[in-house]
């Protein structure tokens, strides 16, 4: 079997548990909602307010979302031993972490669509013309995450106190990726030319492919016996 | 020189060296033309801030040694020269903050450096955190080495990001191209400080190494004798 199959049996296995209990997606979807809904007691209903935080609340949605799922998912690999399983599936180790990335990269870009009409409704925003736009700041900036999540819970998974230590080692190392999204986003709620978001862009380029190589030189460390 | 030779020189070489900084930052340098006294923070603020850099760089040069070639010493150099580096880099940043408040006008602020140099401290202390919270040693060493690969090549971009973001600190002084503005004697007493910060470096890691190599004997006799 070629290593793109691989990776995608993996990830489509991932997405298949996903799909049939759809537990992870509800929870991250939920949580996401209530996020956004306590941000809005936070800020009142001065228009101008919301309009000059509202990237940086999306983003923080998402952010606090995709932990919700990045634990679930290693997680549900320790329970059973369906690790051990996999890691004698016959596929290099690259494919394991590429086949979870894509498998975290989905369900999170899944809860970031679900969310955004309920962020335009609840913040009377018009986002429905900007969605091209929006998705091309969405999908990098997931995708870091995701890569860098799936890296970091892995490590995190067996440890007592995982809850708290993910977003820990998660938040500090994202932060530039996190900046060079609400940035990128602002420019395009708010209307700006979208030139002024080309170096965001490249900001997230750099983190996206700095984390990928980084985690596919070194994930099979971190599964080994 | 056998290890613990070593180590007494640096101690003592550190200690001579404090003494010596504090009489160069405190007497022989002048007052600066602008800041007056309080410039005298730098004389600790620099040498702190930078042998917190060689320190990180120093763990991402060990951990890349420890998975490539699984020898317990780099672990061990990794680890503690982490220790140390998030000693030093909270107490810059402390020093830093007690010199803003004079000449910026505010204990703390979103500057570009100020931002990166606290976003590096807090990765290093979730390292720690990762390092104590893992049972299995050599799990935790593959994990944490991990981590300051991917945290310190994450220091570019955030500093990047960060100056895109805002920027308010005073340009390097020292580490820049071109003549140097500053006295002579402030220079004397900067590079005092900073080579006595870095013989206390080099005591504190050669003494953190000589205790682990402690731990390690330690549980090599109660396997012996304890079975």
């Amino acid at each position: 079997m070629s290593f793109s199959r691989r990776v995608w049996a993996i990830a489509r296995k991932d997405l298949l548990a996903e799909w049939r209990d759809r537990e992870s997606v509800t929870a991250m979807f939920y949580f996401a909602f209530l996020v956004l809904f306590l941000f809005s007691f936070a800020l009142g209903a001065d228009q101008a307010l919301i309009r000059g935080a509202s990237s940086g609340l999306l983003w923080l949605a998402f952010t606090f979302t995709s932990v919700l799922g990045l634990s679930r998912s290693v997680q549900g690999e320790l329970e059973n031993d369906c690790l051990d399983g996999l890691l004698l599936y016959p596929a290099q180790r690259e494919a394991i972490y590429l086949g979870k990335l894509v498998g975290n990269f989905s369900s999170i870009l899944v809860v970031e669509l679900v969310i955004l009409p309920i962020f335009a409704v609840l913040y009377n925003m018009d986002l429905w013309a900007q969605l091209p736009k929006l998705m091309v700041i969405a999908v990098p900036g997931t995708l870091g995450l995701a890569a860098a999540g799936t890296l970091l819970s892995t490590m995190t998974a067996g440890l007592r106190a995982r809850e708290a230590m993910l977003p820990f080692l998660l938040f500090p190392v994202t932060i530039p990726l996190l900046l060079a999204a609400v940035r990128g986003t602002e420019v395009v709620l708010h209307g700006e030319p979208f030139e002024l978001a080309v170096p965001w862009l490249k900001l997230m380029a750099a983190f996206d492919i700095v984390v990928l190589v980084v985690s596919l030189m070194t994930f099979e460390y971190l599964v080994e016996e | 020189m056998t290890g613990r030779g070593v180590e007494r020189a640096l101690g003592l070489l550190a200690a001579l060296g404090l003494l010596i900084g504090l009489y160069a930052g405190f007497l022989y340098a002048p007052p600066d033309g602008v800041q007056g006294e309080v410039q005298r923070i730098m004389y600790l603020h620099v040498p702190l801030i930078l042998v917190s850099y060689l320190a990180f760089f120093i763990v991402f040069v060990a951990s890349i040694l420890y998975l490539w070639r699984r020898r317990d010493r780099a672990d061990a150099i990794a680890h503690s020269s982490a220790e140390i580096g998030v000693l030093f880099t909270a107490l810059a940043i402390a020093a830093g903050s007690i010199w803003g408040r004079p000449t910026w006008g505010t204990w703390w602020t979103w500057d570009a450096r100020l931002t990166t140099t606290t976003i590096l401290l807090l990765i290093f202390i979730g390292y720690l955190m990762l390092r104590a919270l893992v049972d299995d040693h050599s799990r935790g060493a593959v994990f944490s080495a991990v981590l300051a690969i991917i945290g310190f090549l994450d220091i570019p971009i955030i500093h990047m990001s960060v100056v895109w973001w805002r920027t308010l600190h005073q340009p390097p002084s020292i580490l820049r191209p071109g003549p140097s503005t500053v006295a002579p004697e402030m220079q004397v007493a900067l590079y005092t400080n900073l080579a006595a910060w870095l013989f206390l470096y080099g005591y504190f890691l050669a003494k953190r190494l000589r205790l682990e190599e402690a731990r390690w004997e330690l549980n090599r006799l109660r396997m012996e004798n304890l079975g």
